[in-house]
């Protein structure tokens, strides 16, 4: 495009950006509530701004970068450890970097009305999560990486324990020791590469394309990338990992699910695809067979307890792990077409999921309660709120023409020169959320109401944030190319493939 | 005409946008329900066009795929938002647009005063869009769109009267049940794309594509597994053995909608992507076996359930399954002109046969609201006599009904004759062409009964609704009336465009028509199967046998309905099991609650309380709990603060990294 972006720190701007904002708030903490909501929301919506920015800098890549990479900063910071402050964009990084701007500000609107409670802190905490997540995004330095990872943990303990429901200390201390313990195991793998490397090749480093080559023992190969995934899994989550989400996320308050859903999980699915399968090639192809039948198990269990909740975010919540599910299989098969369509599946399990727990909260905000048995005839009540409620759960149960269907198709069609049974098991896995979404919907929206609840219609500004959303699923639902296309040239180099 | 094709999706579509999004403060109901049939109409019109246009070109120039925009390209895969224009989906743009135009303005005067009127209007476009989606898709994936968006408006208007649960259980049912049979269309997509792609490098869904390198498929095989997956879809969305059972509940909803989509368009798509993608089904003489066989048991199985209901749309819903068995019996014999012909002219009868049923309601109710009476308005019990009050509903009621029993001289005649005809005479199944024959035969004399049946007991008799409302009875107005006379009419001479060869009047205009979209699937059949010489006098003879068994038919309605009032009571009592199955529906429902729904509901209970709360869970508790236990040791840190354990974390973390970096 027509401005020069070499030397402009974009990618620094986008990691401290939402810090800086969250900081900002410190002086005005006590003396002008006023200002919180605005400082905050100016913000997240500067920091999506810069995001799209960086779109068009997708043109041309960027000097001395690895390959495919167009935006790179690489300084030295630790050197006697040899670990490195390098950033880089490329496709992958640059859905996902817009993804997490435009989710956290979403979760900031769905936060606005129901947080009374210690705004400040409250906005604090999203804002160091959104630079927490950037990061995790764009370092291509493994220690940087593990930091950011462990970062974006700490605001979401805070956010579930503080403003949670339920039994939220249980389940904070739950999301965290989960995690935690996967994350341990990777970093002792990190340092044991790093070791690997340094004697092998004299040269300790931590930088993702100096280590990747390495060579290691496949027995030891099995065993580092077993500890990647596992930290990789649990993040997903995959089944038998799981258990942590469904209360996590029904104990959360909506900004937290919003963007638990929206953008941990898919650091997960990230950190696999930038991660685990560069470093370890063979050893993720071995382990590949087990990543689908996590997979496929994954999407079929998760899709059948759906079915059997009676808290909304409950079973959107489950219902998450099927998505996820997903995203794994299409990983696990490693195809141009796959890879495309998990990247493609976790930018719109991001937006959909994000709406679902949206409208949920605006929900729970009305009347109180989330049990699906309390409901009934919304439809009546509040028509509009209803009409995207179907909109969402209708393209979260993959109807054609909207985003998640696309992404869905990719994975299937993909993965189905790797494994038929695969497909053909996960295909009834397209059956099952049907079925769980529609008997929401029915018992929901529609039938007579079981308890004389009051629901005041969607007002302006959640109208404009679901109608951004709804449009944002039927534009990629209708015309994927421009994301198909920038994921295009990752995708080719992290498959080696042509087509 | 062509370049314009996107419009004919598209006026719905802006239908749907205008009602939907500005309906509730339009309120007047001439308006609404004026863009709504305006717009479908404006459809019906470019689709005249496109019509006179093929009808201009040569036969073998009839192709033209229109790209709209690129759609999915993601490596080798590619999807375009296209259309396909061709022979096959000019008929059937005629079909939806015409019969959807007609039916649109019968809903204006049938929903009047309903609460959600405009909701009605909005649904009825956007089921009208995806169905034109699903026909004009040039590939397997815009089809898909459609295939999915007529299952979400179904469900929609099915579920129109949402408080009701009946409704709402009847409208999940058909949206489950379509989705299992879509499964199947996807895993079909799946294995015809990776077939070509794998051993031919042709990396296609494309219909125009496919038919090109059709050639390049073996007989059998993989296509026999990829045929009977998209037969699996068919069988879901055209309600056909096992997969039927939501056709006769989604009667829940309104009567327009049961006529536009449970009888006119929706539940034909399955024959018409059998019909799309002839050329790939014919390569699977096992798959057309399956095709055959169940259409035949689906087309007396379901006239056998239609003997017994006395709800006059159930009637007509099993009525409909049935006839969707003969189509598919078509398909299967490979008779692909006759079932497509039979889609039309049922299209037509069964369209008035609904809209009248409706008529009908519409009086009842009228009549049974005016004397604060709570009488079933569509039991046939409470009716009787309807034919002095409702003249013009009679009479198309009663050509349509002659149509579909097979009088010659009517539309529905020709077309099942045909079939029939074509099971009996095509090669492809041996020794079985003579029994789905004979099925087919006993399953028209079913019809022609229950059909007669239907009239007899709505119509003919003694007036069996409360005296005291009686005078409340009256014909329906105008703008519910035309369409009845249009349909009939067209019940009526719809018929005579695919006259057969035989009787020598007119040429077979219709077959001629789909000469070019069914050729090569008629030349891959001589591959396996040779067309034996049959002489006409066979074919008269049969022909005579086929009116002789629908007048039997009719006899036994007559004798049982008009003339013995008392033997349908004698049957009962003589068979009393019998009649109870039968009455029940052969206990379909029942079976699957046992089989599907109930284990289903209580796996996935069993799989959440049973499994991941206690297994995953518990194993997870349990370590927790072990932690726990350490930590009581150190009680002091323990100070129930949230932040004091997140501290601790936190700090433990970067004493465990600090303990690897720095050893």
């Amino acid at each position: 495009m027509g401005y020069d972006m070499t030397g402009f720190p974009f990618l620094t701007i986008l990691i401290f950006l939402p810090l800086a904002t969250g900081l900002c708030l410190l002086p005005v903490w006590n003396c002008r509530p006023d200002l919180w909501r605005p400082v905050a929301l100016a913000g997240a919506i500067a920091e999506l701004g810069v995001a799209c920015l960086c779109w068009p800098a997708a043109a041309a890549p960027a000097k001395g970068a690895p390959a495919g990479f167009f935006l790179f900063e690489d300084y030295p910071w630790i050197a006697e450890f040899g670990i490195r402050y390098t950033l880089g964009m490329d496709g992958l990084s640059l859905l996902l970097v817009i993804l997490t701007a435009f989710v956290t500000l979403i979760a900031m609107l769905a936060s606005w009305r129901p947080v009374i409670d210690r705004v400040p802190l409250h906005y604090l905490l999203i804002l160091a999560m959104e630079s927490g997540i950037m990061g995790v995004f764009l370092s291509l330095d493994l220690f940087l990486f593990y930091l950011f990872w462990e970062l974006m943990l700490i605001p979401m303990f805070f956010l579930i324990g503080i403003w949670g429901h339920g039994r939220r200390i249980y389940s904070a201390i739950k999301f965290f020791l989960f995690t935690l313990a996967g994350s341990l195991l990777m970093l002792l793998a990190i340092i044991t590469l790093y070791l690997i490397h340094g004697s092998q090749t004299g040269v300790y480093t931590f930088s993702l394309y100096g280590l990747i080559g390495t060579v290691v023992p496949h027995s030891t190969a099995l065993w580092l990338y077993g500890a990647f995934l596992l930290a990789f899994a649990i993040k997903f989550p995959l089944f038998p990992l799981h258990t942590w989400l469904p209360d996590a996320h029904t104990d959360a308050p909506t900004a937290g699910s919003v963007i638990l859903a929206g953008l941990l999980l898919k650091t997960g699915a990230y950190g696999l695809v930038r991660f685990g399968y560069p470093l370890f090639p063979a050893a993720a192809a071995t382990l590949s067979p087990l990543l689908m039948v996590m997979a496929v198990t994954g999407i079929l269990y998760a899709s059948w307890i759906a079915f059997a909740q009676s808290d909304m975010k409950r079973l959107v919540a489950y219902s998450s792990v099927g998505h996820m599910g997903f995203v794994a299989l299409g990983i696990a098969a490693w195809t141009p077409v796959a890879l495309s369509g998990a990247i493609l599946q976790m930018v719109n399990h991001g937006i959909t999921t994000s709406a679902m727990f949206a409208m949920i909260g605006m929900l729970d905000e009305r009347t109180g309660t989330r049990e699906i048995d309390a409901y009934g005839n919304v439809w009546g009540k509040a028509p509009r709120l209803s009409f995207f409620f179907l909109f969402f759960a209708m393209a979260s149960a993959g109807l054609p023409g909207l985003n998640n269907f696309v992404g869905e198709f990719l994975i299937l069609t993909g993965s189905f020169k790797v494994s038929h049974l695969a497909v053909a098991l996960a295909g009834i896995g397209v059956i099952l959320p049907l079925v769980y979404t529609v008997r929401l919907i029915q018992e929901l929206l529609f039938q007579e109401e079981r308890r004389p609840l009051i629901i005041p219609d969607l007002t302006v500004t959640e109208c404009g944030m679901v109608v951004v959303m709804a449009c944002l699923d039927l534009y990629i639902g209708l015309h994927p190319g421009p994301l198909l296309d920038m994921l295009h040239s990752p995708v080719a180099i992290l498959t080696g493939g042509a087509g | 005409m062509f370049e314009n094709v996107w419009l004919i999706p598209l006026f719905p579509l802006i239908g749907f946008l205008i009602n939907g999004f500005f309906g509730k403060k339009i309120k007047n109901e001439a308006v609404i329900g004026g863009i709504g049939t305006l717009m479908i109409f404006l459809s019906f019109l470019v689709s005249c066009g496109v019509l006179m246009q093929l009808i201009g070109l040569p036969a073998e120039q009839r192709v033209f795929e229109k790209v709209v925009f690129p759609w999915i390209h993601c490596g080798n895969f590619k999807a375009d938002m296209a259309f396909l224009i061709d022979p096959l989906s000019a008929v059937m743009i005629m079909v939806v647009t015409g019969v959807g135009s007609l039916i649109h303005l019968y809903s204006i005067g049938y929903m009047h005063g309903e609460e959600g009127f405009y909701r009605f209007f909005a649904y009825l476009n956007l089921f009208c869009m995806s169905m034109l989606l699903l026909v004009l898709g040039s590939n397997m994936l815009v089809m898909f769109i459609g295939w999915e968006g007529v299952g979400l408006c179904s469900y929609l208007l099915i579920g129109y009267y949402f408080e009701k649960k009946s409704a709402g259980d009847a409208a999940k049912k058909a949206f489950v049940m379509n989705r299992v049979g879509d499964f199947g269309f996807l895993i079909g997509l799946f294995t015809l794309y990776w077939w070509f792609g794998s051993n031919h490098n042709i990396w296609t869904i494309n219909f125009v594509e496919i038919k090109a390198a059709s050639h390049l498929l073996p007989y059998g095989g993989v296509v026999t597994i990829a045929t009977l997956c998209f037969f699996l879809g068919a069988t879901g969305k055209s309600a056909q053995l096992p997969l039927y059972t939501w056709l006769p509940d989604a009667m829940e909803g309104p009567t327009p909608v049961s006529a536009l989509i449970h009888a006119a368009t929706m539940v034909t798509a399955g024959v018409y992507m059998i019909g799309r993608m002839s050329f790939v089904f014919i390569k699977s003489p096992e798959t057309m076996m399956v095709v055959a066989v169940v259409g035949a048991c689906t087309a007396i199985f379901a006239a056998t359930i239609g003997t017994a209901q006395n709800d006059i749309k159930r009637v007509l819903a099993y009525s409909t399954v049935s006839q969707l068995g003969f189509m598919f019996l078509a398909m299967g014999v490979g008779a692909f002109g006759a079932g497509i012909f039979h889609l039309m002219t049922h299209a037509f009868f069964k369209a008035c046969l609904f809209l009248g049923s409706g008529s009908v309601i519409h009086a009842m109710h009228h009549a049974l609201h005016h004397g604060h009476l709570h009488d079933d308005a569509q039991d046939m019990r409470n009716m009787g006599g309807l034919k002095k009050y409702m003249p013009i509903t009679f009479l198309t009621f009663l050509v349509s009904t002659i149509a579909i029993a097979g009088i010659p001289g009517f539309s529905g005649f020709f077309s099942k004759d045909e079939i029939l005809w074509q099971a009996f005479a095509n090669p492809y199944h041996g020794g079985l062409n003579i029994v789905l024959w004979g099925i087919g035969c006993i399953a028209a004399m079913f019809t022609a009964f229950y059909m007669f049946r239907l009239v007899f007991m709505t119509f003919f008799g003694e007036c069996r609704i409360n005296p005291k409302v009686k005078d409340h009875l009256h014909e329906s107005p105008l703008v519910i009336t035309i369409p009845l006379m249009v349909l009939g009419f067209l019940a009526v001479v719809g018929g005579y465009i695919g006259m057969p060869k035989l009787m020598g009047m007119l040429p077979n205009y219709f077959e001629h028509w789909l000469d070019p979209v069914f050729e090569l699937a008629n030349e891959y059949g001589k591959e396996y199967a040779h067309v034996g010489h049959h002489t006409h006098a066979l074919e008269w003879g049969l022909m005579g046998l086929s009116v002789v068994i629908a007048v039997i038919g009719i006899t036994i309605a007559f004798t049982m309905y008009m003339a013995n009032n008392k033997l349908p009571e004698k049957f009962t009592s003589t068979f009393p099991a019998l009649h109870r199955a039968v009455y029940n529906k052969w206990y379909m429902d029942e079976l699957y609650d046992f089989l599907f729904v109930n284990p289903c509901k209580g796996f996935g209970n069993l799989l959440w309380k049973g499994f991941d709360v206690v297994v995953v869970d518990g194993i997870v508790n349990g370590v927790g709990k072990i932690f726990m236990g350490l930590s009581a040791g150190i009680r002091g840190l323990q100070t129930g603060y949230t932040h004091n354990y997140a501290l601790g974390m936190t700090l433990g973390a970067v004493v465990i990294v600090a303990l690897y970096i720095f050893r």
